[in-house]
């Protein structure tokens, strides 16, 4: 990726405006959802014991007296300066006992929002070279039992739900032999190698949801190389099929296997809710689910919004790096 | 630390032994190709799998329980996966070699060239049919019916706290829990069957719409479509469903079926996006255009047109999106938004069970009673993968 010709940043810039206009759409998808909610709906939320004040308070944080284009810019508005608002049960909670300092959406994310960076940066350190490997494998002995061995372990992998795996592992790793704690509890100033034991159990079960898809893509990639006269070449010159494979195949099907790591990992945002309930890891998933639980409206829509961005960014990422790795668009006639 | 020594110390060890097992068979067959060319990742394979398969038949028959008569629950936990593994691989093989010799002629060439995993599919999916369909009758007692024994252990021994009557046990209000497991494939199956259909009716007939009228109804459902995909499934489902379960109030059933349509539109976009493309590859067919000059209208060229010759790529795509629903609505159920009590579900099951798997050590039947539930939803998924998996592989001209 030497030399960056125009027409290759112009189809990377398209594509970047594309995903914010995207973006932009989904936050109107959203904010339209919410006020799709009954009238009434601060009473119901807030059930019998709520004070007067916070059904006030909401009523005049959402402005539903005003038209909605006005409250959608209002909203958008604060959103990019950063003000994601304030929690019903924040509200609730300051109305009812009073005092205290207010703890805004923002500040409720951050510390969360990095755990599952975290969490998801542990998964993909170990499901990325694992997959690769595997799929390396049975790329080069298929047809045997090892390659269908695989292919019915990760396609059982794949199709079963997330918390059946996570109770499997937790059955196995954390409870018959204490291994790995099986709930995850991460503090403040936690010693690293104590965080990475804590968050190993989710990230081993996110490991198992995503590898499967990443490993048969990568053997798919490889075997579709495999008929190349190319390839051909290289074994007639005696070339064992590890280093065929290794030297001649895999950097050519690299486009593909980038393509499905950036998908899967996009994947692994819808994955993380679950597991992050299952082992009660603080996560922004797990607050997200809490917040949907009780209704609480604008931690709904701040993770929503967070949840959608992540997802869009890493699908164009996909998008913009199959652009570069392939060297006809990137060095066009 | 020591674990990590042992499991490096028994991989250099199966290095050297598949080493020295190719050694000896060159020497001995004198040098056959078969063992002159075989990498030695292989031969560590051949002797790594030999000591896997050793290490397995030892554990298995390890005793059940220790001399103090404490049950050692990871030796019961591997019985009962290899009996699992062995009794369903056999059930499939009888089932295969059934289909082979039974029935007419066309299902008995089907079976003929099926691997094993896809008749283990065909099977898991005609039990769970029966057991879904017929639930109120095999089912020993009502799904929503309270009994006077609180938390009956499973088993079904009084001496250690089960109850005959109730052979998987109570749960903590007094169901019985082999009911609300058999309930369970009724509610949770007929639900996410009835989504993807609603899905598939939603999805198919817009999609098929959009590639016959084109134009600018193509763009506006196209783009919308695209719209909604840019927001990951679970996640707007999870949002509309916080909308909706304010609408529905305290009415518990309203919030199911509103379940049922949301997901059924979230879903439908994925099936849109298939019956789109397939369509407008049949639209520019001649017989479609023979069609429209004859002068048959849209609901002839969509129905007895564009449909039978989109039916297989369809169907496949049935398979996979009822995985993909009933996963979502389990999901649902287990965060707890999902199929409402007193409906029996599997996703339920699993969150309000759960605690048990603390047992294991002390009771490793209870411990199973999450597993099961959690188990019934992978089983189904996993049988209908299997089964798509080779029908694709099947239409793709049985290449690699």
């Amino acid at each position: 990726m030497t030399c960056h010709v125009p027409g290759v940043l112009k189809i990377v810039l398209q594509r970047l405006a594309l995903g914010l206009v995207t973006l932009f759409v989904v936050s109107i998808v959203i904010f339209v959802a919410v006020n799709a909610l009954p009238g009434d709906f601060a009473q119901v939320i807030l059930g019998q014991g709520a004070t007067p004040e916070a059904v006030a308070a909401i009523r005049r944080d959402l402005a539903l007296d005003e038209p909605l284009v006005t409250r959608y810019v209002g909203w958008l508005g604060a959103i990019l300066t950063g003000d994601l608002g304030t929690s019903f049960a924040q509200l609730n909670f300051q109305s009812s006992l009073g005092g205290g300092e207010m703890k805004t959406v923002a500040s409720q994310i951050a510390p969360r929002f990095a755990n599952t960076i975290f969490l998801a940066g542990v998964t993909a350190a170990i499901a990325v070279p694992v997959a690769v490997a595997l799929g390396v494998l049975a790329a080069l002995y298929r047809g045997s039992v090892f390659d269908r061995f695989t292919n019915i372990f990760t396609l059982s992998s794949v199709s079963s739900p997330e918390f059946f795996l996570a109770y499997m592992l937790i059955l196995f790793l954390a409870v018959l032999n204490p291994m790995l704690p099986s709930l995850s509890n991460i503090y403040d100033g936690m010693a690293f190698s104590e965080r990475l034991r804590a968050t190993m159990l989710p990230a081993l079960t996110l490991t198992l949801i995503v590898l499967a898809q990443m490993m048969r893509m990568t053997r798919a990639a490889i075997i579709n190389l495999l008929a190349s006269p190319y390839i051909e070449m290289a074994r007639l010159k005696g070339i064992s099929p590890m280093r065929v494979i290794v030297r001649h195949a895999l950097p050519n099907a690299l486009a593909p296997i980038i393509n499905v790591i950036a998908l899967n990992l996009a994947y692994l945002i819808t994955g993380v809710v679950v597991v992050e309930v299952v082992f009660v890891y603080p996560g922004i998933g797990q607050l997200f689910v809490d917040a949907v639980k009780i209704r609480d409206i604008p931690v709904v829509q701040a993770c929503c919004l967070i949840f959608a961005a992540a997802y869009i960014l890493l699908n164009l990422t996909a998008d913009i790096l199959s652009i570069l790795s392939n060297p006809r668009l990137r060095h066009p006639k | 630390m020591t674990a990590l020594l042992y499991v490096s110390g028994a991989l250099l060890a199966c290095l050297a032994l598949g080493w020295l097992g190719r050694r000896i068979a060159q020497t001995t067959t004198g040098n056959a190709p078969r063992y002159r060319d075989m990498p030695l990742a292989v031969a560590f394979g051949y002797a790594f799998s030999a000591l896997l398969l050793g290490l397995g038949v030892w554990f298995y028959f390890q005793p059940t329980a220790t001399e103090a008569g404490i049950p050692r629950a990871s030796v019961m936990f591997f019985r009962w996966a290899v009996q699992g593994f062995v009794i369903f691989a056999l059930a499939a093989f009888v089932f295969r070699l059934a289909g082979r010799h039974v029935g007419p002629a066309g299902s008995r060439k089907m079976f003929r060239n099926m691997p094993l995993t896809a008749a283990f599919g065909i099977l898991m999916i005609l039990i769970y049919a029966v057991v879904a369909i017929f639930a109120g009758q095999i089912a020993p007692h009502g799904q929503a019916e309270v009994f006077n024994a609180v938390n009956v252990l499973p088993g079904g021994n009084p001496a250690t706290g089960g109850n005959p009557e109730f052979p998987l046990g109570t749960d903590q209000i007094g169901r019985d829990l082999l009911s609300r497991l058999i309930y369970g494939a009724q509610n949770t199956v007929g639900i996410a069957f009835i989504t993807t259909l609603l899905a598939f009716f939603i999805g198919g007939s817009l999609g098929f719409l959009a590639a016959t009228l084109q134009g600018w109804l193509d763009q506006l459902l196209s783009r919308g479509v695209d719209v909604l995909m840019a927001i990951p499934s679970l996640i707007f489902a999870l949002l509309l469903m916080t909308i909706a379960s304010a609408w529905a109030g305290s009415e518990k059933w309203l919030l199911t079926v509103y379940m049922v349509i949301i997901i059924a539109v979230i879903d439908s976009t994925r099936v849109f996006r298939l019956a789109r493309a397939v369509g407008l590859n049949i639209v520019v067919m001649d017989y479609i255009e023979a069609a429209k000059l004859r002068g048959e209208g849209l609901r002839y060229l969509i129905f007895d047109e564009i449909l039978p010759n989109a039916l297989a790529p369809l169907l496949a795509e049935f398979g996979l999106r009822f995985c993909f629903v009933f996963l979502t609505i389990a999901s649902l159920s287990f965060l707890g938004v999902g199929i409402q009590p007193p409906l029996a579900d599997w996703g339920t099951m699993v969150r309000d069970l759960a605690q048990f798997i603390n047992f294991a050590a002390f009771s490793p039947l209870t411990a199973t009673l999450p597993l099961l539930a959690a188990g019934a939803i992978a089983l189904l998924t996993v049988a209908v993968n299997f089964v798509v998996d080779w029908m694709l592989h099947k239409s793709s001209g049985l290449k690699e």
